[in-house]
């Protein structure tokens, strides 16, 4: 079972991804370049956060149109699991991999700090290791985090259990306020996946919430789940 | 090509002397050619060539059994064990972030970097020290927000967090800001590159970002020159930052570095082409060699001048193993990056350029980066300040109005939470911070792969150096030091950043002098020599100068990061202690309680003189901590300094991730606002798990460290008892309420004036 991290010109949580994977959870991991089309022998791809072409024109607008990206379609059509973390999760949005669009946080600066997940479904190979209802605390760093979509399009994805993490507060209530739903995402969506299940994207970063060290690793089942859902295949 | 004739007048816009202007002529034995006009006045500035201040600087103490750089490359390396190396090095962007608050404090960040990875190391940290006027005043509050918003566009996107740093609030800033920007980055010790030219007949590799006319002057008109009503003529001056091509830059050089095809590296910051080609030059005793058509450019008809002064950013320049540059060009190439060959490196110890074979400057490169001339200015202090002090309330007045004026005190903007800027840095990018902003005294970063941290502490009261220059100064040392050591860090190494008004009035000179005495003997005492740094002068608006602002940014090796320590109190039922002295003398009390915040804010008095520092008590206090980190005795720890020792206690209730907060019986026979809001030195409160406080209090005792128990940790109060009067009784979150959305609050409250 293999991970592939892609590094686009300008990632910069490639390594911290890397890092989480390879030496956290001793999984054999590659690094994608940007450039590269040969990624069919891995079995989960991961697009990191950062800021991809300086986040010109739009967040994850020009990563979209990569060569590695035109093979990670193909890879998610065949069923390949794919996990776009924050700029990584905007570029599936780009590249209409993942329905909606990122839109400036309703404080309109960027923002670091922890916030908290509620795990809407346990029903993807992203959360199987999770519990339903579970809150993670994890941070984001991101300026352009909120999340928009049309009503027909939330509708399907509430219809389809597609919605995967809202913010809520530490006791697990969806409000929508600063303190809980920071960057201000409709219906508090914290991240979602595709109808197929195998393609997620999520602002936050696990990758900073998988040691004990880094003051949480609730991050952490994300990974854990991907590894145990790789190994039943 | 004809260029324009030198006139006296033309000498003097480049803001050299005719003594400077006579001397350039003796070196060359001839007029100069404008280019070299131009070559001289950059390197000549105050800037680039520390005239002013180099004949003090040398009293710093800059060498140790750790120190493997000092000063003279492009930042200090410090050995921190397990064979790797910290690199790191403050510098100012004071005038452009005036000029162009969000431009001048982008590209800040951005030089710094470039000066820690154009020696080989990966950038892993960013602190900011940043001082502004008042923020009811609209021009400072752009000023404020726009520097915030700088620094955190370009770290962010460059994707290295920014993890620390102080701000001050003072009327000397109002429209003269100081940003001075800190980074760090880890190296195996035996992969560090310096920039010394060697090799006749290598190639000088120009990298980066293409050439344009951003920037010219900088250094000798923007850094070099106090500001008036027409410096916003200056903008054009002011360089545009570019993250991404910066964050290309770094890991195509990282990789390039691994090929050992590099011979010698720096980055074009300051006078861009001119210094880096020069500097190397002199360094490495050879001669460096361009064509400036091989210049890449991004506007049109550039003259030479333009060229070799320009400061667009983003630019490297490298000297390459002959015969291996196109091992380097393909990685540049993958990497989307410019790089061509623009000269080589010869052996006459000149700074040659030539433009379409035309040579438009020819001048030995020592004499542009090492014989600038060095001035002896007149020094004298200033005239005693005829001021008045602060006047105690009586006890009982003092006792009613407290909580409200302890409000008042966390909600001013040098005291209050910093929240509102530090939550718009990413400071947690790279998984290697431990200890974030906001929840310690210092930044703590792991090492990957070790067992060992980095603490990382910016500070510099320039208050209380404008009070007393050379104890203010050793006070900034001493309270840098103290931050880290509350980490549990041990202090190794500082970088500095000197901030100072006009160098040409002797009473800014004095202050200087005095200001480095102060610093050496605290980092002689202290165990922290100086690595490197940056002085910045002339930060005056109007004739009117800044506090001397020296700012320490201290360095500590933690040996084992588990144990760490935050500021916020952890547990219920600890025990509060207070390591070091409470003031006992009433004599001269008044005279240093004039300096304090609380002075400031509450009685709108900034007179007398910072409190007396004992530096080997200093030391003691800071041994004493280390070894009940060692120890495992402490749970947390937090310095007093700015608002004293209740705005310390206050903090450690806030900044506890679980509410708690903290019962505390204090007496004194001095008056309350004197023992609670003071600002005496050489103090650290700690908590100390009950079953550990008894040899805590013996280990102190060993040190000869005053030490007392204050009280207990609570759940959710904040009360402080004095004299057996309860002063204060309320829930934390009353206060931490105030303490934490002051800042927003004051920028979205009206401002006074359009600016």
């Amino acid at each position: 079972m293999k991970f592939g991290v892609v590094i686009f010109p300008g990632s910069n949580c490639d390594h911290d991804a890397f890092h989480v994977l390879n030496t956290v959870l001793g999984q054999p991991t590659e690094w994608v370049w940007h450039q590269s089309t040969d990624i069919s022998h891995l079995d989960c791809i991961v697009l990191p956060g950062g800021f991809s072409y300086g986040d010109y024109l739009r967040t994850g607008a020009i990563a979209r149109f990569s060569p590695v990206m035109k093979a990670v379609e193909k890879f998610a059509a065949r069923g390949g699991l794919v996990l776009g973390i924050c700029n990584g999760f905007q570029i599936l949005l780009e590249a209409g991999l993942l329905p909606g669009a990122m839109v400036r946080n309703r404080g309109l600066k960027f923002l670091c700090r922890f916030v908290h997940l509620r795990v809407e479904t346990t029903n993807t190979p992203f959360t199987a290791a999770a519990r339903k209802g579970q809150v993670l605390k994890i941070p984001i760093a991101h300026m352009d985090g909120n999340y928009r979509a049309d009503e027909a399009t939330v509708r399907e994805l509430e219809r389809h259990d597609q919605i995967v993490f809202r913010y809520a507060t530490p006791a697990g209530e969806l409000v929508d306020d600063e303190e809980t739903n920071p960057n201000g995402s409709l219906a508090n969506i914290g991240g979602l996946c595709n109808r197929e299940r195998n393609v997620l994207g999520l602002m936050p970063h696990p990758e900073r919430a998988s040691e004990p060290l880094m003051g949480s690793t609730d991050g952490l089942v994300i990974f854990q789940s991907l590894v145990q859902s790789l190994v039943a295949r | 090509m004809t260029e324009a004739a030198i006139t006296a007048e033309l000498v003097a816009e480049h803001g050299l002397t005719p003594e400077e202007y006579a001397r350039i002529k003796e070196i060359l034995g001839r007029e100069p050619t404008l280019t070299e006009l131009g070559i001289f006045s950059v390197m000549w500035s105050e800037h680039c060539s520390y005239k002013s201040s180099k004949v003090h600087l040398r009293r710093l103490p800059t060498s140790g059994p750790r120190i493997l750089q000092g000063p003279g490359e492009n930042a200090g390396v410090v050995d921190i064990g397990d064979g790797l190396a910290a690199v790191f090095k403050i510098e100012s962007h004071n005038h452009p972030s005036f000029v162009e608050p969000f431009q001048g404090a982008a590209t800040g960040v951005g030089g710094i970097l470039r000066d820690i990875f154009t020696m080989g190391a990966r950038p892993i940290a960013v602190l900011d020290a940043l001082r502004f006027g008042p923020l009811d005043d609209a021009k400072n509050r752009r000023i404020a927000e726009g520097v915030v918003s700088g620094i955190a566009f370009y770290g962010n996107c460059f994707g290295v967090p920014t993890v620390g740093g102080d701000v001050y609030f003072e009327p000397c800033y109002s429209h003269n800001p100081l940003v001075n920007a800190l980074a760090l980055g880890i190296v195996p010790r035996d992969k560090i590159f310096l920039a010394r030219a060697r090799g006749v007949g290598n190639p000088v590799i120009y990298v980066g970002a293409k050439t344009g006319r951003d920037g010219i002057h900088g250094a000798s008109l923007l850094a070099s020159a106090e500001f008036d009503e027409a410096s916003a003529a200056k903008r054009p001056n002011v360089q545009i930052a570019d993250p991404f091509l910066e964050k290309l830059l770094l890991e195509a050089l990282l990789e390039a570095f691994e090929t050992g095809a590099i011979v010698a590296v720096q980055d074009m910051g300051a006078a861009g082409l001119t210094c880096s080609t020069c500097e190397m030059g002199a360094r490495g005793g050879t001669g460096i060699e361009i064509e400036l058509s091989r210049v890449p450019q991004r506007e049109q008809g550039m003259t030479p001048y333009e060229i070799m002064l320009s400061e667009s950013q983003e630019r490297m320049l490298l000297i390459a193993e002959r015969g291996r540059e196109e091992e380097l060009f393909a990685l540049f190439r993958k990497w989307g990056l410019d790089a061509v060959t623009i000269g080589q490196v010869t052996d006459d110890g000149k700074l040659r350029v030539r433009d379409g074979g035309q040579v438009v400057a020819d001048v030995p490169t020592t004499a542009l980066a090492q014989d600038a001339p060095t001035y002896h200015r007149p020094v004298a202090p200033p005239p005693e300040r005829a001021e008045k002090l602060v006047e105690f309330a009586n006890d009982a007045r003092a006792r009613r109005g407290l909580a409200e004026n302890f409000r008042r005190l966390l909600a001013s903007p040098t005291v209050a939470s910093k929240r509102w800027i530090y939550q718009q840095y990413d400071h947690s990018v790279r998984t290697n911070t431990v200890l974030p902003p906001g929840a310690a005294d210092a930044a703590v970063l792991r090492l990957k792969g070790t067992t060992r941290g980095l603490a990382l502490a910016v500070d510099g009261n320039g208050r209380t150096c404008y009070l007393n220059p050379r104890r203010g100064a050793a006070l900034a040392v001493a309270e840098a030091a103290r931050n880290v050591v509350s980490t549990g860090a041990r202090p190794v190494a500082a970088t500095n950043c000197l901030n100072f008004g006009n160098p040409e009035k002797p009473e800014i000179m004095w202050q200087f002098s005095e200001v480095i005495d102060g610093m050496a003997e605290a980092c002689r005492v202290l165990g922290t020599p100086i690595t490197g740094g940056n002085v910045s002068f002339y930060n005056e608006t109007l004739g009117k100068a800044i506090y001397p602002t020296p700012v320490i940014g201290m360095l500590g090796v933690l040996e084992d990061i588990e144990r760490a320590l935050g500021a916020g109190f952890r547990r219920k039922g600890s025990a509060i202690v207070l390591l070091g002295p409470v003031p006992v003398e009433r004599e001269g009390l008044e005279r240093s309680f004039s300096s304090s915040q609380y002075a400031s804010v509450i009685y709108g008095v900034t007179a007398g003189e910072p409190p007396a520092l004992d530096l080997k008590l200093e030391k003691h206090l800071h041994d004493c901590v280390l070894e009940l980190v060692q120890r495992g005795y402490a749970l947390a720890a937090h310095d007093a300094s700015d608002g004293g020792l209740l705005t310390a206690l206050g903090e450690m209730c806030f900044l506890s991730e679980t509410g708690l907060g903290a019962m505390v019986t204090l007496g004194s026979k001095l008056p309350v606002e004197a023992i609670l809001f003071g600002e005496e030195p050489s103090r650290i409160l700690l908590e100390v798990d009950e079953v550990h406080l008894a040899d805590t209090l013996r280990v102190a005792a060993q040190y000869r460290v005053a030490a007392r128990q204050l009280g207990w940790t609570t759940v959710g109060d904040f009360r402080v008892v004095f004299n057996g009067e309860t002063l204060l009784d309320d829930s934390v979150q009353s206060f931490a309420e105030v303490w934490a959305n002051a800042l927003a609050r004051q920028l979205q409250a009206p401002a006074r004036s359009a600016a």
